[in-house]
């Protein structure tokens, strides 16, 4: 390293491509992340659920072990729809958890350190620096998501055979699209708010409160109004509406899936409106 | 010769407020200072060259690039220190300007020998692995230095670089811009409201006010003409003093409370002044006889 140096000399080499440099945000994204031990310690911790869905799933094509728990044949509740809304409900809560540890400190110290100027004086636009940002999250949420959600599916295709396997592959497409939309949401209001509360402990509030108030206020209304619209605006709710329909569960919600879909869509327009409002290489002082 | 920096009729307006008014001109120089009063316009200026404002109507281009058009080619010749306060607190120096390399386009390994080398240049080879939340005012401006020429680029914009330093820090923060300029590896755009900066540094001066520009020169070339300037304090009823000492030629600025500095024309004495001051029943209380300064261009610019 040519750290002896002490006079100026440009740069001449060749510059790497211009698309994929929005993972070199991702890179220093997930190095800052990796640094917290607790979050580490967190995140094994979300895959205790799944690893018991998988030995679940081996214990229940096992009969020898079945006999040895003394647990008749049967007895057992099937691997199917069900038993995948159960996990992404579990899940889901879990990524939203992570979500309110990791999304703050992503964008807030840029904002608070003022160093837009310095990113956006570089070839990079703010789709880039949000796509850059938004990985991290995805990547992460992943891991303890429909990663290990379709890990389970595969033991359990694995198991029980070709036929299993062909008449539920849906369940596979049903894992990915209902825990990658949640993700995606989660990901996308985490950034939203960490762009515009520059305080990190207070933007992880924040969006805990985004989801925990909504349910409050939509218990409320429904309570107060004697409706059911009011669940509208309980992001729990409206994901579990999703991925009812999803996994083919019935769960006797009221919320038409239409509506989820849209208060989802809403939902990512709106945190996008407050990105596009707050991520500028300066302050516009009216 | 293809110009540095070309504005080619560059309004910027924000709301009903214009900014910068059809600005025209093409600069050439290898260090351009840019002067003006506050809210002349001269962060909106290096703004709209960043591409961080949209002109309302004309454009700028650098090094021939549209900054409207081929915003990332220009971004990629550019280095930019801002003036506030623009770091990461939570990250070392080190990896702070190896990301900054990285996302203007050096390979990974290549970031992380440049962001060593820039360090020790800029003078925080001893600091490098220490978080840039713990650095002095002085080390954050050299650290915001280093992000700037991290990926070498063609123009380097300055934006009030020795805001808040020591005397010392200053001096070291004009030597680097004079060490970079010297080694031709790079052109300079150096804003600054200190006159006294951009006398030490710079070739050219760009002066704007109100959006507009008033004045670009060459100092060398404004030191050649060998002006010769006076500055005098007079006490009593001094009305009329400017237009008397234009008509003995000099090119005469009055500052209020009985100051006026005048360029004084070939060959003219300075015992005209007494003379005229005595016919006047003036008093003068001060007189200074300098060559000309930047202060002097600066100041007879905002006047116009």
């Amino acid at each position: 390293m040519a750290i002896y140096k002490r006079t100026y000399k440009n740069y001449t080499g060749a510059a790497t491509k211009a698309g994929p440099r929005l993972f070199v945000l991702t890179r220093f994204g997930l190095i800052g992340v990796f640094k917290s031990k607790l979050l580490m310690l967190f995140m094994g911790a979300c895959l205790i659920y799944p690893i018991c869905c998988i030995a679940f799933v081996y214990l229940s094509h096992n009969p020898k072990l079945l006999a040895a728990f003394n647990i008749p044949d049967g007895a057992l509740p099937a691997v199917n729809g069900r038993f995948f809304y159960f996990y992404s409900i579990v899940q889901g809560a879990l990524a939203y958890l992570l979500a309110a540890f990791i999304g703050p400190g992503l964008i807030s110290p840029d904002v608070a350190n003022g160093a837009m100027p310095l990113y956006f004086s570089r070839p990079l636009s703010r789709t880039k620096y949000v796509a850059g940002k938004l990985t991290v999250l995805l990547l992460l949420l992943s891991l303890i998501t429909w990663v290990p959600g379709s890990a389970v599916f595969a033991v359990q295709a694995s198991i029980a055979g070709w036929e299993w396997t062909k008449n539920n592959f849906w369940l596979e497409g049903a894992i990915v699209a209902g825990l990658v939309v949640w993700i995606f949401v989660l990901s996308l209001i985490a950034l939203a708010l960490s762009a515009w509360v520059r305080w990190k402990i207070a933007a992880g509030a924040l969006l805990l409160g985004v989801i925990f108030a909504g349910a409050g206020f939509g218990m409320a209304i429904n309570s107060l109004m004697r409706t059911s619209s009011g669940s509208l605006i309980d992001l729990s709710q409206v994901v579990q509406t999703i991925w009812s329909d999803l996994f083919r569960y019935d769960t006797g919600t009221e919320m038409s899936v239409a509506s989820a879909w849209i208060v989802l869509a809403v939902a990512c327009v709106v945190s996008w409106w407050l990105l596009a409002r707050r991520i500028r290489p300066f302050e516009v002082i009216k | 010769m293809r110009p540095v920096i070309e504005l080619d009729e560059l309004s910027v307006r924000f709301g009903d407020r214009d900014i910068l008014k059809s600005l025209q001109i093409a600069l050439f120089g290898r260090i351009i200072g840019l002067l003006g009063p506050n809210g002349a316009g001269k962060s909106t200026l290096i703004h709209t060259l960043l591409g961080f404002c949209p002109a309302s109507s004309g454009t700028a281009r650098i090094f021939g690039h549209d900054v409207r058009t081929k915003t990332d080619k220009v971004r990629s010749l550019v280095g930019y220190m801002p003036e506030n306060d623009s770091l990461i607190a939570d990250m070392t120096a080190v990896s702070f300007v190896r990301m900054m390399g990285e996302l203007s386009g050096l390979p990974k390994e290549e970031a992380l020998e440049r962001a060593h080398e820039v360090l020790f240049y800029v003078g925080l080879g001893e600091a490098r692995y220490r978080r840039l939340g713990t650095y002095s005012l002085g080390m954050r401006q050299l650290a915001k230095f280093a992000q700037a020429i991290v990926h070498g680029p063609r123009l380097l914009i300055l934006d009030e670089p020795t805001n808040g330093l020591d005397p010392v820090a200053r001096q070291r923060m004009i030597r680097l811009i004079r060490e970079i300029k010297d080694s031709g590896e790079m052109h300079l755009l150096l804003s600054s409201h200190l006159l006294r900066d951009v006398e030490e540094t710079c070739e050219d001066v760009l002066n704007l006010k109100q959006g507009q520009i008033v004045h670009y020169s060459n100092l060398d070339s404004e030191r050649r003409a060998n002006k010769r300037f006076a500055e005098i304090q007079t006490q009593g009823n001094d009305a009329g003093l400017a237009e008397a000492l234009t008509g003995l030629g000099c090119e005469c600025v009055a500052g209020g409370a009985g100051r006026f500095k005048m360029v004084l024309p070939k060959g003219f004495e300075l015992r005209e002044i007494y003379r005229l001051a005595a016919a006047r029943d003036l008093q003068l209380r001060r007189l200074n006889y300098r060559r000309d300064t930047l202060e002097d261009i600066f100041l007879k610019a905002m006047e116009r």
